[in-house]
């Protein structure tokens, strides 16, 4: 008998073919699921790559396209994020980088079964988008949000080419709107779409053009218009669209009469299946009244695009019952926020963004008692974005006695260094109760006066924080070294207007391979503290923005990430790259 | 007073309306003189700003009965900065006071130290503030003399600013040494005067106003939608009736916003010229920034016709939502339909009536 050193090994006896392996495999879905997976062995890491569907790649220069098109020649779908977040508040210079061209390149030869592409805070030109529509034959779903670069002639030749389109997500991106033409590019039998989203454009679209195409696409569950759009052309388009589950609405500022009030309300009665209702803007408190046969299954309700009253918003919650996420603005005022207390037991989110975030003489705002009863009368509450002009430590402490499970905690106190208006107190206490209660926080964005204080308390007690958002607070280098040494599982910190020097940047060596990206700006930081940083840790990518006229030992803007694929080399002029390597 | 000093001071006064208390404004309407201090801000407390700073420390002089101390002291401070103290006597949400914080501590500062102020007031609410001030070195004069050009001396200017258009002073605030104080100038007027994001932000909205770069945090697409919103809710609280009729007038180019009382003037003559000694310090402070805003330097003379001659042109947005050319209609029906005022480069203006630069010329 002869025992052939196959036999003998008891992993290969084990054994499973690898089409099983990668049936087993790819029933996970989860990202993390399958890095962890990837890491068991050589064979699951390769049953792994070729069974990997969608690639998450939160920072687009963390890796290269060809080593992610290598590892994962079968992927389907791709999220990319680009650009650090304060981008969105005009922090980065337009040329950043970030361009997604390069990746499509790669991804045209390396995974040409590209079937859905996911961009945030990228670069996209028209070009990128057109090559996008002739290279991938499979091509089916376009996310846009938070992007730039391109214009409505880029969505035209991908409406043209993408012949089994089924997502067109366009957000909240600079883009350059030229015309509605873009939209009369789909072919007359083009009947695949399922999501449409072109609230961020200006420019009208041909009404006739898009009832036809609603009519069309059976299939279509998204549809969220723009400010152009007129009730006249919703109520149309809602009775031939009756199962959608998301609405954007358009303006809802028209007068109507009686009779086309009735028959707006009629169509939105039709909507049995809306869970999230968004657009409205300007909306009138008449008109409002024919969206509620809608709401009696909505779950998100997206009010934040119009300067809402409190005693409309009191009129319509009653006919949410469902209602878990809310984004409204201030103008609803306290009296608002108490409606929503006593309206909405199953609230689990809500954002309220100012109305006016730069007129100091807005006087109807929110306050405190605002988002207390919020928290009054909404214990399932785990997710609070905030902006407001006061604030104080006994509200806040208020607020998360009475829902301790906040996941997201955003307030934006929005004078900066502000303290506590009643005492005259930092607001250290405010958030060092909310780290100490809130176990599960995951997300923390602090504001107002603040010391060093605050620091402590979160690296002491946030344990589960993985990202923070600092602006004008600490009152030193230990501010930040508190955070860094405390918080463990932070994976993305970004911090502006701190005085936070080169001992607090070198104070994270030890944790900034295990984060995302750290940004500074405005802080102390030296151009040599930088070269430091490079020097000590190779692997990270230290980038610094430099400002025209500053020091030239100056770090106006920080940037550092974990990379596997070195220096970029696309970077302008304006930004230095350190690169220990 | 002259009537565009008495603007400053009412200007000075609504702004405080909504922060200090009503007492304080009686006493500012009153002008009694308790304690005058002149400041002497870059050694440039001459004729010109004599008059004015007195007729402004007799208004915050009152407000010190009223308000503190420590809020009515005029330092230096970019304009429209203002400290975030907070007086408990104080209604609303008022974050700000007629309070400005040296930007860069100099003769001010030390006069600041010696003055009755309570410190402790000044401890508290500021807490690196004299951390600020000792942490002070040598080298930051370098730093600040280039914030120097590019600020205007015009102290009556900076009271009539928007308060709570924080900026240095807050950084001062927690900065204990300077160096992002006297940095913050020099990074945030390119940023605002560069914040030309073309594609990127669909920009409907005026010239930027004085604020923190990308402060508050919201991004470009609400900020827009916001932009028109406000407008709406501007029609809301608009001050009618006779007591004052205040509309925002944005300069391009300019960091930061007025606010003029349109029921000061009579005709579109007082207006113009009103505006033209308002905005005047920012054509000379184009001047003075160090370059990066890539303006071409200005000589004297064209400075003169930067105002007086083709360069700008006053437009006005009505209650519709249009941008309109100042001076077609009559005076009256103009204060009715403003929401508010710009005043455009005139090659931004070609979209109205090529004789608009003839009109601004004639309009005297």
């Amino acid at each position: 008998m002869d025992l052939s050193p196959k036999q003998s090994s008891p992993s290969e006896s084990t054994r499973f073919p690898d089409e099983v392996l990668e049936r087993v495999l790819s029933l996970l879905t989860s990202p993390k699921d399958r890095n962890a997976v990837s890491l068991v062995c050589k064979d699951w890491y390769t049953a792994d790559s070729w069974s990997r569907r969608h690639v998450f790649i939160g920072n687009c220069y963390s890796v290269s396209p060809e080593i992610v098109a290598r590892r994962f020649p079968r992927i389907r779908s791709v999220t990319l994020k680009g650009k650090p977040r304060f981008s969105d508040f005009n922090l980065v210079p337009d040329n950043w980088g970030a361009d997604v061209h390069s990746w499509l390149l790669v991804f045209a030869s390396g995974c040409p079964f590209l079937e859905e592409l996911r961009l945030k805070r990228m670069r996209v030109t028209d070009e990128s988008l057109e090559f996008l529509a002739l290279n991938f034959p499979n091509f089916r779903a376009l996310s846009l949000l938070s992007c730039d670069g391109f214009s409505t002639s880029g969505l035209a030749t991908v409406a043209t080419h993408c012949k089994n389109l089924t997502e067109l997500d366009i957000q909240e991106n600079g883009i350059e709107d030229l015309s509605g033409e873009w939209l009369s590019c789909f072919p007359e039998n083009f009947n695949t779409l399922e999501v449409l989203n072109f609230s961020n454009l200006i420019t009208d679209v041909n009404p006739d053009v898009l009832e036809r195409l609603v009519s069309r696409c059976r299939s279509l569950k998204v549809l969220k218009l723009n400010r152009t759009s007129s009730l006249d052309r919703l109520q149309r388009l809602l009775i031939s669209a009756p199962q959608l589950t998301e609405l954007g609405a358009g303006s809802f500022s028209e007068e109507l009469t009686l009779q086309q009030h009735a028959e707006l309300k009629y169509a939105f009665g039709l909507c049995k299946n809306l869970s999230v209702l968004s657009g409205f803007w300007d909306a009138s408190a008449l008109n409002l009244s024919a969206v509620y046969p809608a709401c009696s299954r909505l779950s998100f309700l997206n009010m934040s695009y119009t300067a809402l009253q409190s005693p409309e918003l009191a009129s319509l919650l009653p006919h949410c019952p469902c209602l878990r996420r809310l984004w409204v603005l201030d103008s609803v005022g306290d009296k608002g926020l108490e409606a929503v207390g006593a309206n909405c037991p199953s609230l689990e989110e809500i954002r309220v963004f100012p109305t006016d975030p730069f007129d100091e003489d807005m006087i109807h705002t929110v306050t405190e008692s605002g988002i207390v009863a919020v928290s009054q009368g909404c214990p399932k509450l785990h997710y609070i974005l905030y902006f407001c002009r006061q604030m104080t430590n006994a509200a806040v402490a208020t607020v998360v006695r009475n829902c301790p499970d906040f996941t997201h905690f955003r307030l934006c106190i929005m004078n900066p260094g502000q303290p506590d208006h009643t005492t005259n107190q930092p607001m250290d206490e405010a958030f060092g109760a909310v780290v100490k209660t809130c176990k599960k926080l995951k997300r923390l964005s602090i504001s107002g006066l603040l010391t060093d204080l605050t620091f402590k308390y979160i690296g002491e007690y946030a344990k589960n924080l993985e990202a923070l958002s600092v602006a004008f607070a600490g009152s030193s280098d230990l501010g930040m070294q508190y955070v860094m040494e405390g918080c463990s599982k932070l994976k993305k910190l970004e911090i502006r207007d701190c005085p936070f020097g080169n001992v607090a940047l070198l104070s994270g060596l030890e944790r900034y391979e295990s984060m995302r990206s750290l940004w500074m700006s405005a802080c102390n930081v030296t151009i040599d503290g930088c070269r430091s940083l490079a020097r000590e840790m190779p692997r990270l990518n230290v980038e610094v923005m430099k400002e025209e006229g500053s020091d030239d030992c100056k770090a106006d803007k920080v940037y550092v990430y974990r990379t596997v694929a070195g220096p970029r080399r696309d970077a302008p002029p304006s930004v230095l790259t350190f690169s220990g390597l | 007073m002259t009537p565009p000093l008495l603007g400053g001071v009412e200007e000075v006064a609504s702004s405080a309306s909504l922060l200090a208390s009503s007492t304080s404004i009686e006493s500012v309407c009153q002008n009694g003189s308790a304690e005058l201090k002149e400041r002497n801000y870059m050694g440039l407390s001459d004729s010109s700003s004599s008059g004015d700073s007195s007729a402004i420390s007799a208004v915050t002089g009152e407000s010190k009965t009223s308000l503190n101390l420590k809020a009515t002291e005029l330092r230096l401070g970019l304009p429209g900065s203002q400290s975030p103290e907070r007086n408990s006597d104080l209604s609303l949400f008022a974050s700000t006071q007629l309070d400005e914080k040296p930007l860069f501590p100099m003769h001010p500062v030390n006069d600041h130290h010696g003055s009755s102020t309570p410190k402790t007031l000044l401890l508290g609410n500021k807490r690196g503030f004299s951390d600020a001030m000792d942490g002070f070195s040598e080298d930051k004069f370098s730093s600040e003399s280039k914030v120097n050009e590019m600020l205007t001396p015009r102290p009556s200017q900076n009271l009539g600013l928007k308060p709570g258009s924080i900026l240095e002073n807050l950084t001062s605030q927690t900065a204990k040494t300077n160096e992002a104080v006297g940095q913050k100038p020099a990074q945030e007027r390119p940023h605002v005067s560069n914040n030309n994001r073309g594609s990127a932000n669909n920009s409907s909205a005026p010239a930027t106003k004085a604020q923190v770069v990308g402060w508050p945090p919201i991004r470009s697409f609400r900020k827009n939608s916001l932009a028109t919103l406000s407008k709406n809710t501007d029609e809301v609280d608009g001050k009618v009736g006779a007591s004052a009729l205040y509309v925002k007038v944005s300069m391009d180019g300019a960091p930061y916003l007025r606010k003029v009382d349109l029921r000061n003037y009579s005709a579109y003559k007082e207006l113009s010229s009103a505006l033209e000694k308002m905005f005047s310090c920012f054509t000379i402070g184009q001047c003075g920034s160090h370059g990066t805003s890539g303006r071409e330097m200005l000589t004297e003379s064209k400075l003169k016709d930067l105002l007086h001659g083709s360069e700008y042109v006053l437009t006005y947005e009505d209650k519709d939502g249009d941008w309109m050319l100042v001076g077609d209609v009559p005076w009256e029906m103009f204060t009715d339909t403003c929401k508010r005022m710009r005043i455009m480069k005139g090659s931004d203006a070609i979209g109205l009536a090529p004789r608009a630069v003839e009109k601004c010329r004639n309009k005297k």
